[in-house]
């Protein structure tokens, strides 16, 4: 038997207005709340909504043969409650049907794993929390900010409590061996590792609706085709993608609703194959080998590392300056007041870094793609006048606490 | 492949964006196998020392060359008393032979005639010119004949010449010819008529006869009129001609009741102007009857407008046409439209324009009609039209309704300077500077420059802006600085030239681009290469490539002192700008435009 394993991303970040150096001690309201609500109202009417529509009547159909995986962010929950709340709800009739697993992640999709794990640990202890009291159960399988995996952030997640880790099948990760095993990290006991296999998920989430792509157009049966030839003892095939494939990257236009519907019949055709969400998967099957992660990996661009939030001076200077600020905006939480501590996590979401990426050849069109900025310049000055504006008011605020009981004898 | 590039100045010469751009195209193209006859308007008492061969070309048409060192080349020259008709010869040769030769003293000694291929351009023999028409005294002159000397080029030059050359790799030949004329780039009718005057030569002195009324400054609205006066001598078939009084001629370019054949332009235009080569002494000699005898003398010699050196510029080119072969002949921006005209009317070869910027670049919607007609004709007339960016691609369609299917982008580079050429300068202030660097005019957007200026000095009062520059809108800027309160903010520098300019880059913290319309800007790529970080208009041909910079509208000065203050404040961006702007420039060699020019060449040629 092998499992096939759908897990959708979902994230939308606060994205800041466009905030000038004219407005540091003057504006305290960071974010584009008019455009995060459009899109995201957007985002749900034409994908979020829809879509899970779509993926229910498939589980009632296939009577609960079809089963899927979602990992929420922190900040797509906030803005969904605040703003389409109907889409929040038809995640939770999914919770519902039994057929749906959400995941953990960082609360704010960040990259704390990367910088703070004290940071990290709390971001995932607080969406944990939020998840089981959203759908009803605490999750057990951890997927990291745009999967990005070390040994230390496996270790991290094995000592929270999680059974599985969702990571890249990257090709410098896996070397001869076939993203289609469990495996385990070398440095961990007993957390599983399961990887995505990039080919067949990008199938989807990347050519799809490409028309220069010599397999266009991608049917429902020629992809069904592709995932049986994996061979009797590939444990599971990971098909791992963001989730605003459906309807927002590509349009309902271009069929891919059409086009997902057919998929779980087609797959089920050869009874070989079956659906799991990714803890069914890892109780299964054992790890059949432990890896060795010498350096961070991720599902972004080419090199599949963390190059596209940390690889130019801008974005390490950006987050140098976050992170700088870290204790005391922390100090400042613990005192009570955790409206900074908001904003700060706010501003850690990797989006934040994405939109400073440089790396414009390879991979610059999906940056662009996904930026509010004309230029990962502008992204930097925006996110920095910000920070300048929540240090000083994160400094203001902590000399008025040491002032306050001096002045009350 | 060969060329007959009208271009626009050459090293070490160069004093702006186009003849920047026409040199660094050239040495493109030598990389790319394409030979480049390149006729550059140089202009007799012009500045120009270092070129010697140029120093006392004061004739219509000579072929300069390069030599070897020290060695004197021979050159035709004939003479009558006090007035000297000359055709300059020189001794062309590939310009890699040459720097082999220099290269190797050795080779010295035996070169006196090896390759040395001597030729003239002469008028004598052109049909289209009518000798009989030469005056007696005229004739007699072209009779005698004698010969002189002189020394061709100087060290300095050759040097400086050798080295751009040599980083360069031209491997073909390359030539240069110098037609005398006054024209440069983007040359105003005010200072063409200052030019005139700083050699000696203002249009009173040359007309002679202060009967003749000036020439009528504004032109008919419906009618593109190009003004000449009239040699003293003019045909008596020249129906124009008659009805011209006091010498006095205007003719129409472009009627747009009834447009004539570029063929009838061209031939009216070479009609109606003073075409000869006969030049007096350039000695003074004070006195009415001798100033009388140089206005005779001097029919060939300078318009006595702007648009009369234009058209005179054309037939100098036209003459070459006729002499020369090439391939394609490529003509740069409006000025040499008229000449571009009328070497394809001669050698019925392919045209190619290069807009490097149009009358609405130049002016917003307060255009010259004359310039503007100028270069409606040029782009009809064109085979093929080239310009330096999508943006100025966008004003040929809107506003002189271009064709997309003759349009072609290419967009300009960087001349390759050698590491060891790099400016290095010592900050010798701690303050931080801002520069403007350009012309002071509406295209460049200083005004804007000023409110952005006024906007970051309200939150960091220590920051310097220089403008460094002239132009009519200069003394404007000095009040409104001053009315601003940015007196002790705000420097003026004047005029600026060679490593002076380099030396203010260095200097700059920050440079902006802040131009209203900028077809390209090469500006921008010189800063990055002195690791100079730049903010530049998005209204600019050279923000569709570069990636290392920060863009603003012109028109946001909020957002322009927004990312000014930001480049001062996050050193993460200067470090991120520089590094990869660097990079970026470094990797914006000519060769790459130069392939796509070759391209339109054999596009063009090809379908002859």
């Amino acid at each position: 038997m092998t499992d096939v394993v759908f897990y959708f991303q979902v994230h939308q970040p606060y994205r800041l207005r466009r905030y000038t150096f004219f407005d540091i001690a003057v504006e305290d309201r960071y974010f584009d709340d008019a455009e995060n609500r459009r899109i995201l109202q957007r985002v749900a009417e034409r994908c979020y909504v829809p879509m899970n529509r779509l993926i229910l009547d498939l589980v009632t159909k296939l009577e609960g043969r079809f089963r899927v995986a979602y990992s929420i962010s922190g900040t797509a929950l906030d803005q969904m409650e605040a703003w389409a709340p109907e889409a929040l709800k038809s995640f939770q009739d999914l919770a519902e049907s039994g057929c749906a697993e959400f995941l953990g992640e960082t609360s704010h999709h960040s990259l704390s794993s990367l910088t703070d794990l004290s940071e990290f640990e709390g971001q995932v202890a607080t969406h944990a929390d939020r998840i089981e009291r959203l759908f009803g159960r605490r999750p057990t399988t951890f997927r990291n900010t745009e999967l990005v995996i070390d040994p230390r952030i496996a270790a991290s997640v094995e000592n929270l409590g999680f059974t599985a880790l969702l990571g890249e099948g990257a090709d410098h990760l896996l070397g001869w061996r076939n993203a289609h095993h469990v495996y385990g990290v070398e440095t961990c006991s007993t957390i599983k590792l399961l990887l995505r296999d990039y080919v067949r998920a990008d199938d989807i989430a990347f050519r799809y609706s490409n028309k220069t792509w010599d397999q266009w157009p991608l049917t429902a049966e020629k992809f069904a085709r592709w995932i049986h030839q994996a061979a009797p003892e590939d444990a599971f095939v990971g098909l791992f993608m963001d989730y605003e494939t459906f309807g927002e990257h590509q349009w309902e236009e271009t069929g891919i609703f059409d086009f997902f519907a057919g998929v779980p019949a087609a797959i089920l055709a050869d009874e070989r194959f079956r659906f799991r969400t990714p803890s069914e998967v890892a109780a299964e099957h054992p790890a059949v080998a432990r890896l060795a992660i010498p350096r961070p990996v991720s599902w972004a661009d080419a090199e599949r590392d963390v190059s596209a939030w940390l690889g130019n001076p801008m974005q390490r200077a950006a987050n140098e300056a976050l992170y700088a600020i870290h204790p005391q905006v922390v100090a400042l939480a613990e005192g009570g007041d955790t409206r900074l501590l908001d904003h700060w996590r706010r501003l850690s979401t990797s989006d934040h870094l994405y939109y400073m990426c440089t790396k414009h050849f390879s991979d610059g069109e999906v940056h662009k793609y996904f930026s509010p900025y004309a230029s990962p310049h502008d992204a930097f000055i925006a996110f920095m006048n910000v920070l300048d504006d929540l240090a000083r008011r994160v400094k203001q605020e902590r000399t008025s606490d040491r002032a306050h009981p001096e002045t009350q004898p | 492949m060969k060329v007959l590039m009208l271009g626009w100045e050459f090293p070490p010469h160069i004093s702006g964006g186009l003849g920047t751009a026409c040199y660094g195209l050239t040495q493109g193209l030598a990389a790319h196998g394409v030979e480049v006859l390149f006729v550059v308007p140089r202009a007799h008492g012009d500045e120009d020392t270092r070129f010697a061969s140029v120093v006392g070309a004061n004739q219509v048409v000579i072929e300069e060359t390069v030599q070897e060192p020290s060695r004197r080349v021979p050159f035709e020259r004939v003479e009558e008393g006090e007035t000297i008709v000359e055709e300059r010869v020189r001794v062309v040769r590939p310009v890699e032979e040459r720097l082999e030769r220099v290269a190797t003293p050795s080779a010295r000694a035996d070169d006196s005639d090896a390759g040395a291929r001597e030729f003239g351009v002469g008028l004598d023999d052109d049909p289209t010119l009518d000798v009989k028409e030469l005056t007696p005294r005229e004739r007699a002159v072209g009779a005698a004949s004698a010969s002189a000397t002189v020394d061709v080029r100087d060290e300095a030059a050759r040097q400086e010449a050798l080295a751009s050359a040599r980083s360069d790799r031209v491997r073909r030949s390359f030539e240069l010819l110098a037609v005398d004329s006054l024209l440069r780039p983007y040359l105003s009718e005010r200072e063409y008529v200052e030019r005139l005057s700083t050699v000696g030569l203002d249009a009173r002195s040359r007309s002679g006869a202060s009967s003749n009324p000036p020439p009528p400054t504004v032109p008919d609205s419906a009618r593109m009129f190009l003004r000449s006066q009239a040699p003293c001598e003019h045909r008596s078939d020249d129906p124009a001609g008659a009805e011209a009084s006091g010498g006095m001629f205007t003719w129409s370019l472009a009627p747009y009741e009834h447009p004539p054949t570029f063929e009838e332009r061209v031939v009216t235009l070479r009609r109606r102007l003073p075409w000869k080569r006969v030049v007096i002494d350039e000695r003074e000699e004070p006195g009415p009857t001798r100033v009388q005898r140089r206005v005779l003398e001097f029919s060939g010699a300078y318009g006595g407008n702007l648009m009369d050196e234009v058209a005179r510029y054309a037939l100098a080119v036209e003459q070459i046409a006729k002499k020369r072969e090439f391939d394609v002949i490529h003509a740069h921006d409006w000025m040499s439209v008229p000449a571009g005209l009328a070497a394809a009317r001669v050698s019925k070869k392919p045209l190619v324009l290069h807009v490097h910027a149009c009358e609405h670049d130049r002016s917003g919607d307060r255009v010259n009609t004359e310039v503007k007609a100028m270069e409606q004709l040029g782009l009809d007339g064109a085979d093929r039209v080239v310009c330096v960016s999508h943006y100025t691609a966008g004003k040929l369609r809107r506003h002189y309704r271009v064709d997309d299917s003759k349009l072609r982008i290419v967009h300009n580079a960087l001349t390759q300077k050698e590491q060891k050429e790099r400016v290095r300068v010592e900050k010798n202030i701690g303050e931080p500077i801002v520069l403007f660097l350009g012309r002071v005019t509406f295209q460049k957007g200083p005004d804007y420059f000023l409110e952005a200026a006024s906007r970051v000095v309200r939150v960091r009062p220590e920051v310097k802006f220089v403008i460094a520059g002239s132009g009519d809108m200069l003394p404007s800027m000095i009040e409104r600085s001053a009315r601003m309160g940015l007196a002790r903010n705000v420097h003026f520098t004047g005029f600026l030239q060679g490593e002076d300019v380099e030396r203010m880059y260095a200097m700059a913290d920050v440079y902006v681009m802040p131009s209203v319309s900028e077809p390209f800007g090469i500006s921008p790529l010189e800063a990055m290469a002195l690791d100079t970080p730049v903010i530049l208009s998005r209204q600019s041909g050279v923000s569709e490539v570069l990636r290392n910079a920060l863009k603003v509208d012109f028109w946001d000065v909020a957002d322009m002192a927004n990312k000014i203050l930001a480049l001062l404040s996050y050193p993460a961006l200067l470090d991120q700008l520089k590094e990869e702007g660097r990079e970026e420039v470094r990797a914006m060699r000519w060769e790459h435009p130069a392939g796509l020019v070759r391209d339109v060449y054999v596009e063009v040629a090809g379908s002859r």
